[in-house]
């Protein structure tokens, strides 16, 4: 079986992520890059079922400038056999659209039984790039799943709904995106670190997928940074703070 | 006034989602709503009825066997049908599970582009604009679609208020089954507790626990100070994956993102993935035995001491002054 891992490379959540506000486009000089955690929980999910099986292959793909190889490297070294790295000027700033149309492009020049995904990444949040993914390909999604059991006669798996969870099925090819109940991703050991560097990474052009620009795009109008949050009252509690918050709360009216 | 679709989601016990109401007070500002509903059996005219009180002046009906088997590819059927039918210069849809998916497909075969997790929505001089909060609330960015329709998902609870009523006329149509590239329903397994708390995502007081309550059983005092305060219970992650509660409570970067009046954070430390889904909130109060912890740069009100001695007695407090 072919699984094609989707990784996106973004600004490090555990710091102060920046705008830049000129453009809304996000200021790479603020944060560190790195793997989008649900996205190795995604390569996660992968390299279990290689290791049940070494039938599986495993390709990590990016679309990213340059750096974004850092992303593909990680993966490798986490045992991922090979790369895509599709990496074009012209894909600077690409909406969810261009980002969407680009991919389904270099997968269906790399093919695959399974593609898997991140439900929503850290620094968009839009959740919508999978979905197109699959409307590209006409391909069935199974996304938002908090288990799944990927074989070669298709996919089951549990999705996270409104009210409850789904149980749900698609045949393979599949799309399928993982959300955070998917088991934290082992980390890379000396091994894969030196074998890594060994495997092969596929560099993609955008002229090369011929992707057709769409017409329809997004166009960010404004950016405006909020001002930060003040710190108010701190007290430390010698057995009347709790009277204190609920006065506080009264005369808010907060209660 | 031009026609705005507002995708309207329907549980598989044919409970219309509380979405509905944000959804069409959205569309409102931006045209006439049409509320799409996708369903196996006709609509009840109470339901129509309903949509209608919450601003719908007409209901797209689609009736389909699929619905309730086969995932998504009926609601993106019923808005390409219905784009067809009402010519709209938005299409709307709430930013859940379902709804995004509807919107991405929808994008790639209609040729518009997806304005995700909005919060806001304007018509400027005919332009849909939509406002998204981004990175916790830091930023407010507007953005707009060129050269195509513009698909927003609206984020839960994000939009205060309601449309004006309207007598909702139906069109009824009839979908084909989706034949092919679509993943099938094989049951639902529903969330047992129908809990009488206000919904997270609305709730004008949320409450939340972190690691610092230790246990599942533990976890009984949020919801006994969430119970005293009529507010809605949360959580950090770390709560969530020791199992003290559900995951739909996890507020954060990868939860819920929450605006309530008040949130009140118990043993929470405030890691920035947390703050990033709270600190929009109008109060915040935090109570953490570490006097470091982050959570206080965000606190309007913080007492440091331990949440087992100070939450009883807060309950008590605050019922005393109820009284
Ligand atoms: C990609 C990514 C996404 C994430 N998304 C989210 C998210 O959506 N939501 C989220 O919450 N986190 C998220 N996190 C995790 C986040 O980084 C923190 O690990 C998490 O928020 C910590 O939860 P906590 O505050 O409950 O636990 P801790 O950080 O362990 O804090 C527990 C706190 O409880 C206090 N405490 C302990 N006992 C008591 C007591 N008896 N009385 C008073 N105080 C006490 C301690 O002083 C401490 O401050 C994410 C992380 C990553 C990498």
């Amino acid at each position: 079986m072919k699984i094609v891992v989707l990784v996106k490379q973004v600004p490090d959540t555990a710091e102060e992520r920046k705008l830049n506000l000129a453009t809304g486009q996000l200021d790479r000089e603020a944060t560190d890059s790195v793997v989008d955690e649900i996205n190795e929980r995604a390569l996660e999910a992968a390299l279990r079922l290689k290791d049940a099986d070494k039938g599986t292959e495993v390709v990590a793909m990016t679309m990213g400038p340059a750096d974004a190889v850092q992303a593909l490297r990680k993966a490798l070294s986490m045992g991922a056999d090979s790369a895509v790295h599709i990496v074009d000027d012209s894909l600077n700033g690409a909406d969810t659209g261009r980002t969407a149309a680009t991919l389904a492009a270099a997968l269906r020049v790399t093919g695959f039984d399974v593609v898997l995904a991140g439900n929503e990444s850290t620094d968009g949040r839009g959740g919508v790039v999978p979905a197109m993914v699959a409307e590209h390909l006409k391909l069935p999604l199974l996304g938002s799943l908090v288990s799944a059991d990927i074989a070669d006669d298709g996919v089951h798996g549990v999705r996270q709904g409104e009210g409850g969870t789904l149980t749900v099925r698609a045949a393979l090819p599949a799309i399928v995106t993982v959300t955070e109940r998917f088991p934290e991703a082992r980390f890379p050991n000396f091994k894969g670190i030196l074998t890594a560097k060994r495997k092969p990474v596929t560099t993609l052009s955008a002229a090369e997928l011929d992707v057709p620009a769409g017409v329809s795009r997004t166009v960010v109008v404004a950016t405006v940074e909020r001002p930060p949050r003040a710190a108010g009252r701190k007290l430390i509690d010698d057995g009347t703070a709790a009277d204190e918050l609920a006065e506080f709360l009264v005369a808010n009216r907060l209660v | 006034m031009s026609n705005v679709l507002a995708l309207i989601e329907v549980s598989h016990r044919g409970e219309m989602a509380a979405s509905a109401r944000g959804l069409l007070a959205a569309a409102a500002t931006l045209g006439s709503p049409v509320a799409v509903v996708v369903s196996a059996a006709p609509l009840a005219d109470d339901d129509v009825a309903w949509l209608g009180e919450l601003g719908a002046v007409r209901v797209y009906a689609a009736l389909t066997a699929a619905a309730g088997t086969v995932l998504v590819a009926p609601a993106v059927d019923a808005l390409g049908a219905a784009i067809d039918a009402y010519s709209p210069v938005a299409v709307l849809t709430a930013n859940s599970v379902d709804g995004r998916e509807a919107a991405g497909r929808l994008a790639v075969r209609v040729g518009g582009s997806v304005l995700a997790d909005v919060v806001q929505v304007r018509s400027d001089n005919g332009t849909v604009v939509a406002r998204h909060s981004v990175f916790g609330g830091a930023y407010t960015v507007d953005s707009v679609v060129e050269g195509g329709l513009p698909i927003l998902t609206i984020r839960q609870g994000a939009i205060e208020g309601q449309a004006p009523s309207a007598t909702a006329a139906v069109d009824e149509a009839f979908l084909d089954t989706p034949s092919e590239g679509a993943a099938v329903i094989d049951g639902f397994n529903d969330d047992a507790v129908v809990s009488a708390r206000p919904e997270l995502r609305t709730a004008a007081t949320v409450v939340s626990g972190g690691r610092g309550l230790g246990s599942p059983e533990n976890f009984a005092l949020v919801e006994q100070l969430a119970d005293t305060l009529g507010a809605a219970v949360g959580a950090s992650r770390a709560a969530v994956d020791a199992g003290y509660v559900a995951q739909t409570a996890q507020v954060g970067q990868t939860g819920v993102s929450v605006s309530p009046q008040l949130y009140v954070a118990l043993g929470i430390s405030g890691a920035i993935q947390h703050r990033a889904g709270m600190q929009t909130a109008k109060t915040i109060v935090a109570i953490n035995k570490d006097e470091d912890a982050p959570i206080f740069e965000v606190a309007d009100f913080g007492i440091v001491g331990d949440i087992f001695t100070v939450v009883p007695k807060l309950i008590e407090a605050v019922k005393a002054r109820s009284n």
